[in-house]
């Protein structure tokens, strides 16, 4: 594949490595403000939290593959899936979705650092300092006089729970300082992300010619911006009610309950579009390059992904519908639900339309992207039939809802981040992964995904509640559970295959050079890995695929846009 | 070595290439983040208007307090004329409307403290009293630590105007930090409205 070193305006000359004192080599990283090394660290933290949540994950399952199990006590199963939650979402999905976007839009845009270097660093090391303030709670939550405990209020902490009557000591706190810790960081990157879009932009990329990786980046700072405020709102009035004795959810004063569900799901259900904009980011961009093909429908797109960031914003109360909201707020959160399945269903046959009639190449990054492509559409389908109330007042709070949600959140984030990993790894270290090991990744992940969630739907539809910590023998749950159970197992060797293969790569793996996989956006225009300064001469384009038009300039794409 | 610059290939680009100012479009940014803050405080007020089982309610103790508000309202206008004089480099000019900015923002504070120190004092309306004081003070509250910021960042530039530090160069900075005070005197607007209009 790679043929295409001859080709002019590619620079090809390694980055010089000269080796240095390990101190030195410790101060840069902790004092950097480079995008591509804040980027690293970003998604290296997120792994490490990935590892911890994933054990969560397997703990939890040993604990349901049987009935009237105890290999953990309910408290600290309590404790497991609120720490599992908040983790995976606050500290894996969100910063190894920022860490790529971190390492990749500059270079997509042809600048060399994001707007505000200095605020990228603060944002990046108050989201690690949030996290390490979470998992500190295990030994801190209870102060000195006793043993710490981690939280067990549920990664939405529903009020009245979260009051100080119910939740003594400090475990809450800790989980609502870091999650509103991650929120300033979050906020923070995403500010950087839009003004670096806006303002950063190299010669002659109109918004028109952006690749569509960074123009879902920029829907999903602007989405940032108006959900993960309102968590952070809900936060300082929770910490007030706790501690200055306000009364916003404090229902013995007139306070509402509800009203903490609804500032939680303001933020919660658009939460999950701000996870999924960045994956469809790297569909959109691995897709067209393992099909050569442009992508179909640039235009669609975009409008599919900002009309997904309008809607998302109006659908927060599905999650609300056994609350009792009324039949005209329920139909309209219905209804509100069943159009954003049409801007992402467009997405889907714009996909499908690029890869239709190409040259398919099967490698890993491809073939995470296709298994994405199913199982995104079946965790719609499922989201279809939860998004309609009398369908949701059977199954809410079941396992049924668990299975749909992670579904969207492994089958699909994750897999699209691992695509991620496969493609840009040879940009980021300058070596390419080992494609056998790829696909032992790719396949036992997949059968440990299905696995897995396929048939946790099942019990789910039997009536098994969410959050229980144990079930009796006679329901006829045990060899369901026992089958999701061994699940993790593929997906926990998995994992470990993907991690094996990430280091030995590192040393052994074989020289990329600049452009791999014969791709066309920027980033491949420069060495891997890039250096400091990303372009030696600022790069100018005329179209959305500049090294296409570099590679074929008898035939460029400016000629047709 | 050609580079990636050597992409377009006929003619140079016609048009001269400028984005918009960084600053600009980070504070729009943090803008549209505040904004959601807000808006969830203010839903929050609106929701329990009424609804506090005690006493004593938003129509027995407060009061239009339309002094700090023209005080503010026009600090939005000093700072405008400061930003407009910078970037004709009349320096003195520059350093008199930022000072008169810094001093009607100081008195809208001023009048602030008072009626708390009112309301708690006199009227003996706490954060924990009811459901008006939880929400009163905390959607005030936010908005005076928003006007605290803007004075430090205001003082900060009218201390570096002082020791002659500040030139026609800096013109668009200064108008990153006018863009901030005038959403905080936007957002005193709704907080007026909704706190002492519609609440009352």
């Amino acid at each position: 594949m790679s043929t295409t070193y001859a080709v002019e305006g590619i620079d090809g000359t390694p980055a010089t490595q000269q080796s240095r004192p390990p101190l030195n080599v410790v101060f840069e990283w902790l004092t950097t403000v480079d995008h591509k090394k804040i980027g690293l660290m970003y998604i290296t933290y997120a792994l490490i939290f990935l590892v911890i949540g994933g054990v969560q994950a397997v703990l939890m399952r040993i604990q349901l593959a049987v009935s009237n199990n105890h290999f953990v006590s309910p408290q600290v199963f309590n404790r497991l899936f609120t720490m599992h939650g908040t983790t995976m979402i606050f500290f894996v999905a969100m910063p190894i979705v920022f860490g790529w976007g971190n390492y990749l839009v500059p270079l997509m845009i042809g600048a060399r650092d994001m707007a505000f270097p200095r605020l990228n660093a603060f944002s990046f090391w108050i989201s690690a300092f949030a996290g390490l303030l979470l998992y500190f709670s295990y030994v801190g939550a209870s102060g000195l006089y006793a043993a710490g405990s981690a939280p067990d209020v549920g990664w939405f902490a529903y009020a009245p729970l979260t009051a100080r009557v119910f939740s003594p000591g400090h475990s809450t706190d800790y989980w609502t300082l870091a999650v509103f810790l991650s929120g300033i960081g979050s906020i923070g990157t995403c500010l950087n992300f839009a003004t670096t879009i806006i303002s950063m932009r190299c010669k002659g990329m109109k918004m028109s010619k952006m690749p569509l990786l960074v123009w879902l980046y920029l829907v999903m700072s602007g989405l940032v911006f108006v959900t993960i405020s309102p968590l952070t709102a809900a936060q300082i009035m929770l910490t007030m009610d706790r501690y200055l004795g306000s009364h916003f959810f404090d229902t013995q004063a007139g306070g509402s309950a509800v009203l903490w569900m609804h500032f939680f799901w303001i933020f919660g259900h658009p939460e999950v579009y701000v996870l999924i904009l960045p994956s469809f980011a790297i569909i959109n961009e691995v897709v067209p390059v393992f099909s050569r093909k442009a992508i179909f429908g640039y235009p669609t797109m975009v409008a599919a992904s900002v009309g997904i960031g309008f809607i998302s914003t109006s659908v927060w109360a599905h999650h609300m519908f056994s609350v009792g909201m009324g039949a005209a707020a329920n139909t309209f959160f219905v209804f509100a639900t069943m159009v954003i399945s049409v801007p992402t269903g467009m997405k889907i046959f714009n996909w499908l339309a690029t890869i239709w009639g190409g040259k398919v190449i099967f490698a890993t990054p491809m073939l995470f992207c296709i298994g994405f492509l199913f199982q995104f559409l079946i965790a719609g389908l499922t989201g279809i039939m939860l998004g309609s109330a009398p369908f949701d007042w059977q199954l809410t709070n079941s396992y049924f809802v668990v299975a749909h949600f992670h579904y969207v959140i492994v089958g699909g984030i994750l897999f699209a981040v691992f695509a991620a990993f496969y493609y840009w790894y040879p940009k980021v270290t300058g070596r390419m992964l080992s494609e056998t090991l790829g696909k032992w990744h790719f396949w036992l992940f997949v059968i440990g995904f299905h696995l897995t969630f396929d048939f946790m739907h099942i019990p789910g539809i039997l009536g098994m509640p969410r959050r229980i910590y144990t079930y009796e023998a006679s329901r006829g749950w045990d060899g369901l559970n026992m089958i999701v159970g061994i699940g993790t197992v593929f997906q926990a060797v998995g994992i470990l295959v993907f991690v094996y293969n990430m280091v030995h790569s590192y040393f052994k793996g074989k020289e990329a050079g600049p452009d791999p996989w014969d791709a066309w956006t920027l980033e491949w225009s420069t060495s891997s890995p890039p250096p400091d300064y990303n372009f030696a001469v600022l790069p100018a384009v005329k179209s959305r695929r500049p090294l296409w038009d570099l590679k074929h300039p008898e035939d460029p794409d400016s000629d047709y846009e | 070595m050609r580079d990636a610059t050597t992409i377009p290939i006929e003619s140079p680009l016609e048009t001269p290439w400028t984005l918009p100012y960084r600053g600009t479009v980070g504070m729009a940014c943090l803008i549209i983040a505040e904004s959601a803050i807000f808006l969830i405080f203010v839903v929050a007020y609106i929701f329990y208007i009424g609804k506090s089982l005690t006493g004593p309610t938003p129509a027995q103790v407060l009061e239009l307090p339309i002094f700090g508000t023209v005080c503010l309202l026009s600090s939005s206008i000093t700072v405008h004329f400061a930003v407009a004089a910078l970037r004709k480099s009349k320096l003195r000019a520059f350093t008199g409307w930022l000072a008169g900015t810094v001093l009607l923002g100081s008195i809208f504070l001023l009048t602030t403290a008072r009626e708390w120190y009112h309301l708690i004092h006199d009227e003996g309306l706490t954060i924990q009293t009811n459901l008006f004081g939880t929400t009163y003070y905390s959607l005030v509250g936010l908005h005076a630590t928003h006007v605290v910021v803007g004075l430090i960042m205001l003082s900060l530039a009218l201390g570096f105007s002082l020791s002659g530090l500040v030139t026609e160069e800096h013109s668009e900075k200064l108008e990153t930090l006018s863009l901030y005070w005038h959403f905080v005197d936007a957002v005193w607007i709704v907080v007026f409205t909704v706190v002492y209009v519609v609440g009352r």
